[in-house]
């Protein structure tokens, strides 16, 4: 199942190869400068030795164009480093335009997560190789992290707030999930298992089982919807109390503020629970908070279903 | 042989005999020596905890320990080790001691107030201490929100309060050394003259003053948030956790400046004598210590890479994070310069420093991984920031404050160690420090995250290869204890000058006198004008 | 930057100013050391309230609303109120230094007890208004009761309005502490032009203390009370 005995670990994601070579070339740089500094320091020591105690040393102060040298050298290097992570950092937090999106929820102890196409999964991550991934995930009491060390990716669970990850898995295989930030007794429990599978393995599973009972993630969040009465005031032609929802996700949308900002994920989560944060501009301040009354899978779940709505009331089917 | 019988002179530990003498003392010297106390306890009870830590982590199941107790062992490790160790270790004992002599004064600015820190940070050792007896603490030493606030059952409050007005200690302390060293230097002793490790002692208390202030109110805002309910990161109320994290981070950074700064000092100090000469590019280490002290503050929020901020902002502080390693390369070459065409006496505090310079390296290269935002978001949250923090924390500013111990434990003692013991104990150190963190870095980039209780199997192999050096480094820190107490009775009389070196403090008795000097030194050369000096033998 | 006399004092003793401790070389070093180690100590207190001070600025850039209706509900004539008696105190203090530094003993005392008189009135009128808050159930936590979807928002105003003025409520106290020892000592004579140094930095701190409330005030008492965001 697991390797054995390695420096490193699998590279099971397109971002791995990027990160590893960062970590050697960081390595042999600041490696050569180690060595360096221990080659003078240990021939210094010998080469100088004196066993009396008498001697002096010679008087020497200083060189200036020494210290510009080893003060400019190691800076422009350091850029150079800097720039080089820059970029593979920009790589690991900007998703592709199209991933396939999974929900999750960390809390103490456990993940869930939630496929759109209605799958659920504790501690267990199946996905598809080849495609890009997005998981959207929150915490639903402390801090967590999800780390996946063979995609190499890692980012803080916030209650309140949605993180993100994305990664494209290029082994089939089973990695290691892990929390990685620090949250009570059984943090290290809270670990699980990520089952990259081949795309029609992938479909099969997805599609099949007990867990789509209840339908995809979007027709739940349709069912919601209605529960809840949304559509009250958010008439699909923009004339109710509340803003259309027609093609929403991805938009640009102006805020009493002034401010413009984009419905993401979190803008529209935040929109749900803490509906007086971010106000539109032309639009009563008279939505109510939905806190309390929907949880993260109803609010990931009502996000999905947005999402399918595109502009002149077509939806389109939430398989993607 | 006849016995003479010699008077023995007054120094600052024989002139006054009784306890009171030593609580209720305003001298410098020996509130100095009350800090080694406290510190030395400290520092073997977290020590202990590390032990206990090891030994659980040799195999993959958590055996040893049930998970609540292992977390609360890890957080107290770490609140005892940063807050009563490595924050006071070398200021409040080798400064406080040291400080007044290298400047020719009779004492610090404000005695009174140099007192009553230790009794500041005593009591709040005390408090913290108290916490552990009665259960401890689960949070991590960095007391996240909202576990911190709404998770944890342990004594959050307790361990806060104790860490809370153990600060208060360092904000006295860094204001005493800033108006000791602007106000009461020796006439003649210009800026420019001073030793290298006042200048390290003057950058310290700057951060000191400037970033502690932060950290109180922080765990101010914690207690009241966990004890009376005031919801100020609160999720629940729309307060936002990652700004405890911002606020904490702001000192909690410049906090190992402060960690390592003074030992830096030490290490001027030891290389320049046991080399015999300058120390190379004086002025260069002088303004490094500076830069390093206020760059320190702009770097916090490379701890929250992956917390959520936006990643703008993380560009910034990567960047940021990277040009304060420059000042520390800075000083490294000039250490390593300073070595060439010197006359290198291989004496223990020599040891400590060769250890520094090699542990000192890997810990600092290892920050710019970190710093490297490709690099950070793999291996933040991993054994890998375990190992470059101790390699730091432990092999930089530990080894500092031991080549300092055993620099001025003559000055302070009168008396000599036994050196070849000194010199085996800096060689299991340093030998056991790499085998226990070494593999961790490895083990970091592998993917175990940190504060990990269990951990899968595949990992085992690098866990009890780190354990077996924990071993060895055990033994490496419990010689020195030894050897210097078996020192102070049997010890060879050290005289006022064993290492023949520069400096006011090694013009005058060992042990000194209570007012240290007889008339004002007055200065006339800098601080390691060795070749300009005939040696004077002890 | 050192004073030029050296090893003179070493030799004669008792020839010095009963105030002047030995491990300084006279009294205008101890004076200066003073007065710097008192300037680094206030900097260290505008870190202390600074870190507050971030937390409020956040959140009201977050929630204006919710600020905004918080501040609605302190009392502005009450702060209004503690706000020149503090200032007054703050002229009170100068005077005393003023006439610690002539030699004006009684003036002295006198300027000294008006600036506690002041210092407990606002502690008194602070006592009030946390009163009236328990008593409209703003304190946060389980109690805290407030209309409107706002309400949690305004729960962490309340938070930060009362980390914030108890803390400075807090120097207060330890300021009208400082007073008593202070006035004591020149009730006692123990200050003249030579050396009224206790005075001057008891003086900075309470002049301190007050700068801090003019922050205070405006932040939560008048913040976007003039007009509701909608």
């Amino acid at each position: 199942m697991f390797s054995g005995f390695s420096l490193f670990p699998t590279q099971a994601s397109t971002l791995a190869p990027e990160v590893d070579n960062l970590y050697l070339g960081v390595i042999l740089i600041t490696g050569f400068f180690a060595v360096v500094v221990v080659v003078c320091v240990t021939y210094f020591a010998i080469k100088y030795r004196d066993r009396t105690g008498e001697r002096i040393g010679a008087p020497i102060t200083g060189s200036v164009p020494l210290e510009l040298g080893w003060s400019l050298i190691p800076f422009f290097i350091a850029i150079g480093i800097f720039v080089w992570a820059s970029i593979v950092f920009f790589h690991i937090v900007r998703a592709p335009d199209q991933t396939l999106e999974i929900y999750s929820t960390g809390k103490r102890w456990m993940w869930r997560f939630q496929h759109i196409d209605g799958q659920r999964e504790i501690n267990e991550l199946h996905v598809p190789v080849g495609r890009p991934v997005r998981v959207v995930f929150t915490s639903e009491d402390v801090l967590h992290d999800l780390f996946i060390p063979a995609f190499r990716v890692k980012a803080d669970a916030v209650p309140g707030r949605y993180s993100a990850i994305w990664f494209e898995p290029t082994r089939i295989g089973e990695y290691h999930l892990f929390c990685a930030e620090y949250c009570g007794t059984r943090h290290s429990g809270m670990i699980g298992t990520v089952y990259v599978m081949a795309a029609a393995d992938y479909q099969a599973w997805a599609s099949g089982g007990g867990a789509t009972e209840g339908g995809t993630l979007a027709q739940r969040g349709e069912a919601l919807f209605t529960q809840l009465a949304c559509v009250t005031c958010h008439l699909p032609d923009g004339s109710g109390r509340g803003p259309s929802l027609l093609g929403l996700y991805g938009s640009q949308v102006t805020l009493d503020s002034g401010e413009v900002v984009t419905a993401d994920e979190s803008y529209l989560r935040e929109s749900i629970l803490m509906s007086q944060a971010k106000t539109v501009k032309g639009y009563e301040h008279v939505m109510p908070t939905f806190q309390g009354l929907v949880n993260e899978e109803g609010v990931a779940s009502l996000i999905e279903y947005i999402k399918s709505l595109q502009a002149a009331g077509n939806r389109v089917a939430s398989a993607q | 042989m006849e016995t003479i019988v010699v008077e023995e002179p007054t120094t600052y530990i024989n002139h006054q005999h009784t306890v009171a003498s030593w609580l209720l003392t305003y001298d410098h010297k020996r509130i100095g020596i009350l800090y080694l106390i406290v510190v030395t306890f400290a520092f073997f009870l977290g020590g202990l905890f590390a032990t206990l830590i090891r030994l659980e982590l040799a195999t993959p199941a958590g055996d040893l320990f049930s998970a609540d107790v292992y977390n609360r062992m890890f957080t107290m490790h770490g609140v005892t080790m940063v807050f009563f160790v490595l924050v006071p270790a070398v200021p409040a004992v080798l400064g406080n001691f040291a400080m007044p002599l290298m400047i020719g004064a009779k004492d610090v600015a404000f005695p009174k107030l140099n007192l009553l820190s230790w009794y500041v940070f005593t009591i709040g050792f005390i408090f913290t201490v108290a916490s552990m007896v009665l259960g401890g603490v689960d949070t991590g030493w960095t007391f996240y929100t909202p576990y911190s606030t709404q998770g944890s059952e342990s004594n959050v409050l307790l361990t806060g309060i104790g860490v809370f007005i153990t600060g208060f200690s360092s904000i006295l302390t860094g204001v005493n050394f800033m108006v000791t060293i602007h106000r009461m230097r020796a006439p003649g002793m210009t800026w420019f003259r001073l030793p290298l490790f006042i200048w390290a002692l003057y950058s310290t208390a700057l951060v000191m003053v400037l970033g502690t202030p932060v950290i109180a109110i922080t765990l101010l805002m914690l207690v009241l948030e966990r004890g009376l309910h005031l919801g100020i990161f609160d999720p629940r109320l729309g307060g936002d956790p990652v700004l405890f994290q911002h606020l904490f981070w702001f000192y909690s950074h410049p906090a190992v400046y402060i960690m390592i700064l003074p030992p830096m000092g030490v290490i001027s100090e030891v290389i320049a004598c046991f080399s015999r000469k300058n120390v190379f590019g004086y002025s260069f280490v002088a303004f490094s210590s500076l830069a390093i002290a206020v760059f320190g503050f702009l770097v916090w929020a490379h701890h929250l890479f992956v917390a959520g901020i936006s990643p703008y902002s993380a560009l910034i502080f990567s960047f940021l994070s990277f040009a304060v390693a420059i000042p520390s390369a800075v000083k490294t070459f000039n250490w390593t310069a300073t070595l060439y065409e010197g006359a290198i006496w291989w004496k223990t505090p020599m040891f400590f420093v060769f250890g520094f310079l090699g542990l000192f390296l890997i810990g600092g290269l290892t920050g710019l991984f970190l710093a490297s935002l490709g690099l950070d978001v793999h291996l933040t949250d991993t054994y890998f920031v375990v190992a470059h923090f101790h390699y730091i924390m432990v092999g930089g500013a530990i080894m500092g404050y031991f080549a300092g111990l055993h620099y001025w434990w003559p000055k302070m003692t009168g008396r000599m160690y036994n050196d070849t013991l000194g010199k085996f104990a800096a060689l299991l150190i340093f030998v056991g420090f790499n085998l226990t963190f070494g593999p961790q870095f490895i083990l970091g980039y592998l993917g175990m995250p940190r504060r990990y209780h269990v951990y899968p199997p595949e990992f085992q192999v690098l866990n009890v290869l780190s354990s077996a050096g924990a071993s060895i480094l055990a033994v490496g820190y419990v010689l020195p204890a030894l050897y210097f107490l078996y020192s102070l009775k049997f010890g060879a009389k050290a005289g006022a000058n064993p290492w023949k070196a520069t400096g006011l403090e090694w013009t005058t008795q060992s042990p000194p006198l209570p007012e240290n000097f007889r008339t004002t030194p007055v200065v006339t050369e800098g601080a390691y004008a060795y070749s300009k000096r005939e040696m004077r033998v002890a | 930057m050192p004073n030029g006399t050296i090893a003179a004092h070493d030799e004669h003793h008792g020839q010095h100013h009963p105030a002047l401790q030995h491990h300084f070389q006279d009294l205008e070093q101890q004076h200066e050391a003073s007065t710097l180690g008192m300037w680094l100590f206030l900097v260290t207190e505008v870190m202390f309230f600074g870190g507050l001070i971030l937390a409020y600025t956040l959140y009201r850039v977050w929630y204006p609303t919710a600020w905004a209706l918080g501040s609605e509900e302190l009392n502005i004539y009450l702060g209004g109120f503690n706000t020149i008696v503090l200032i007054g105190s703050s002229l009170t203090m100068a005077l005393a230094v003023r006439a610690g530094q002539t030699g004006a003993q009684r003036a002295t005392v006198g300027w000294l007890l008006f600036t506690m008189a002041l210092g407990l009135t606002f502690l008194v009128v602070k006592f009030f208004e946390y009163k009236e808050k328990f008593e409209r159930f703003h304190v946060p936590g389980a109690n805290f009761r407030f209309e409107g979807p706002e309400s949690p928002h305004v729960q962490i105003f309340f938070s930060l309005y009362f980390a914030l003025t108890g803390v400075h409520a807090l120097h207060m106290v330890i300021g009208v502490g400082l007073m008593t020892v202070i006035t004591l000592m020149a009730y006692r004579r123990r200050f003249s032009p030579e050396w009224y140094t206790p005075l001057e930095l008891a003086g900075l701190y309470w002049h301190f203390v007050d700068i801090v409330w003019i922050f205070l005030f405006p932040l939560l008492y008048l913040v976007d009370r003039s007009h509701h965001i909608v």
